[in-house]
């Protein structure tokens, strides 16, 4: 079991022929994933090393029965981009995208309010079902099939959790890399919904950083509808306040979305935080040990 | 972005948002000539990327034109500290020299991309001249807010229900819905990441007026709009934090003393943590991106060694779609274009990583390897106070 992708999911890329997605289309499917079809407006009928390119996301799902779609369009379509796999009715669109204006996302938050579209990210490594399906750009080595969730909103601090996971031969049942943009598709609420009702889940690592009031919203989650154990680590506890820390979203306004507000959030919903990100395996190890 | 207070002035004024009538000027006669330009009495404020001028002496109200040659005099090339600037301050270089007014009452408004509900929201308050922070956790049943819905933009009433709420008379009530209306319209045709108008005035004689202004811009935006990029003052940023933009890589200057280089935010945000974990202080945030090549490596490689608080390097990289190789080769270059005078201490993980620490090996660079973030930062620490 594993939430939002497995072994059936048949992906569409959109932005298939730019060098970022002809390489990670190359990527994934030789992790296994069923890579099915590729949109590039203006070079339908051809193909990217025997996927089938579209013009259109509506072609392209209606010839390859695509029912998740991974965008690597560059910012300034991005946002377009994930109207088009919407209004296709796409299940789930995955936007690795970094740099998507603010207010495209606005408009796109308010037209995905109702559809059954879910998105994940923009400015995301994606989600990844070990042993079934990875789509994004994260190392697939690195993973191994097994049952704790990794929600994170940024991609590099996901691997380090990852790889820690792994090298402690804990298994992952489905990581998602949320995304480091103040508006994104899918929060930590929505993720740890997810894990809460997969049985495939034990218990949930997540990470979270600077600015905002997405860790707070989660840890109320926790506390009030979480019967599996989380593991927390929050960035950027030293980060000076009114700078962009990289991300978008990673920044402290007015004194708000500082670290130590989020942990102490956390804390009080009983979430085991991880004293530094070297020791995201080890707490979570001590955490199940402690539940067996 | 941020820009300055005239330049947020203009932009407002291009939208039919009503500001003072005022000059920029960068040369105390300039400031003389536009004062008696204006009429006195007038006002000559300190035009820096920081709140909190008032209070540390930057506005200046005068009254003839010796005071204005005085004030200009006084400001240009003055160090303003204030709460915002840290206690270096910031210099002065230019003004804005502005008519004076009557003001019959202070209020404050202001627009931002609130995150929960993921919309534009207009707060307005009572409580003008404030920092919004500050009503905000004093009093925050003051702050009236809206969230602008983006299919149908700033809507009249949501208009007059904060101009309602603000107490205004009933004959102002339409032009505040028409001020807040141009706002708007100006926060998302421009890619606003925030607009503040504080204090917003009534004056004595009934009209509504932005007294000061603060506009910010969203950068992923900015591509679609090459007149704003412009309005880019290179003074008010750090000089390293403007060559690393340049290259694309994000860098913000810190107080410390060991150089970090990161790929991600997170993971950078994470080691400048793990780095004070083990007892030091970074002397950077830097995230040198996903997609780095050896040139962009190389170019982050050499903003680190340019500073000179620098005692040490900590190279922390998870390599995903950024190969170790990648990032060795970038290492190896410029440490030998620009020489390496600091211990330099590497942590490779990842994609390629074992052709990676073949070419630091091969290099026969004097690198100090470390198994995993935490031993790195370790390291760091103890070569830096060497």
């Amino acid at each position: 079991m594993s939430v939002l992708v497995n072994r059936a999911t048949r992906v569409l890329t959109q932005g298939i022929t730019g060098a970022t997605g002809q390489l990670h289309t190359r990527l994934c499917r030789e992790y296994g994933t069923q890579m099915v079809a590729g949109v590039t407006p203006g070079r339908g009928g051809t193909d990217f090393e025997g996927i089938p390119i579209f013009d259109t996301v509506a072609q392209a799902v209606r010839a390859s029965g695509a029912d998740a779609s991974v965008i690597y369009v560059p910012p300034a379509g991005a946002a377009d981009a994930i109207l088009e796999a919407a209004d296709a009715g796409l299940p789930l669109v995955v936007c690795i995208t970094e740099g998507v204006p603010v207010l495209d996302m606005v408009r796109v938050k308010r037209v995905l309010e109702g559809s059954s579209t879910r998105l994940i990210g923009p400015n995301c490594p994606g989600v990844i079902t070990p042993g079934e399906c990875k789509i994004g750009i994260m190392p697939g080595y690195i993973h191994t099939p097994g049952r704790v969730a990794v929600v994170s909103r940024s991609g590099t601090l996901t691997y380090e959790a990852v790889h820690q996971l792994t090298l402690l031969g804990i298994g992952q049942s489905t990581c998602i890399g949320i995304g480091g943009d103040p508006i994104i598709g899918t929060g930590f609420v929505d993720a740890l919904r997810l894990f809460q009702d997969d049985a495939g889940t034990d218990a949930v690592i997540l990470i979270g950083e600077i600015g905002g009031t997405a860790e707070e919203e989660a840890a109320a989650f926790v506390a009030e509808h979480m019967s599996k154990p989380v593991v927390a680590f929050i960035a950027g506890q030293t980060a000076p306040k009114g700078k962009r820390m990289g991300h978008a979203g990673a920044i402290i306004a007015g004194g708000k979305g500082t670290a130590a507000e989020k942990m102490e959030a956390f804390r009080r919903a009983g979430v085991a935080l991880a004293p530094s990100p070297a020791e995201l395996g080890a707490t979570m190890q001590a955490v199940l040990k402690g539940r067996r | 972005m941020n820009i300055h207070e005239h330049q947020a002035k203009d932009l407002l004024r291009r939208y039919g948002v009503a500001v003072p009538d005022g000059q920029a000027c960068f040369k105390v006669d300039e400031a003389v000539v536009a004062a008696e330009r204006l009429g006195f009495p007038c006002v000559v404020k300190a035009q820096i990327h920081a709140g909190g001028r008032g209070k540390a002496g930057g506005v200046k109200l005068v009254r003839d034109a010796a005071a204005a040659r005085a004030a200009a005099a006084e400001l240009l090339g003055k160090t303003l500290v204030t709460h915002q600037t840290g206690p270096q301050g910031r210099v002065v270089r230019r003004l804005l020299v502005e008519q004076g007014c009557a003001i019959a009452r202070e209020m404050y408004l202001g627009m931002v991309v609130d995150r929960q509900s993921g919309r534009v929201t207009a707060m307005a308050s009572t409580e003008g001249g404030v920092e919004i922070e500050e009503v905000a956790a004093r009093a925050p049943e003051k702050i009236l807010r809206e969230a602008i819905d983006p299919a149908v933009g700033f809507a009249a009433y949501q208009g007059r229900r904060l101009a309602f709420g603000l107490g205004l008379a009933k004959e102002q009530v339409g032009p505040a819905v028409g001020f807040m209306s141009a706002l708007a319209r100006c926060f998302v045709e421009s890619d606003c990441s925030l607009a503040e108008i504080n204090p917003l005035v009534v004056l004595q004689s009934q009209k509504l007026l932005a007294l000061d202004a603060k506009i910010g811009f969203d950068d992923n935006a900015l591509f679609r709009h090459p007149d704003l990029r412009e309005l880019r003052d290179p003074s008010e940023e750090d000089p390293r934090e403007s060559e690393a933009a340049k290259h694309d890589l994000s860098y913000i200057a810190l107080e410390g003393n060991i150089g970090c280089m990161v790929n991600g935010a997170g993971l950078a945000m994470a080691t400048m943590d793990t780095v004070k974990g083990a007892g030091g202080t970074p002397a950077n945030f830097l995230d040198v991106g996903g997609g780095a090549d050896a040139k962009k490596v190389a170019a982050a490689f050499r903003i680190l060694l340019s500073d000179p608080a620098v005692q040490a390097i900590f190279i922390n990289i998870f390599g995903g779609i950024l190969r170790c190789d990648v990032l060795a080769e970038g290492v190896v270059q410029a440490a030998r274009e620009v020489g390496l005078k600091v211990p330099l201490v590497v942590r490779m993980e990842g994609t390629n990583v074992e052709q990676g620490k073949k070419i630091l090996a091969d290099s026969k660079l004097d690198i100090i390897t470390a198994a995993d973030m935490l031993d790195g930062a370790r390291k760091a620490v103890a070569a830096a106070a060497r």
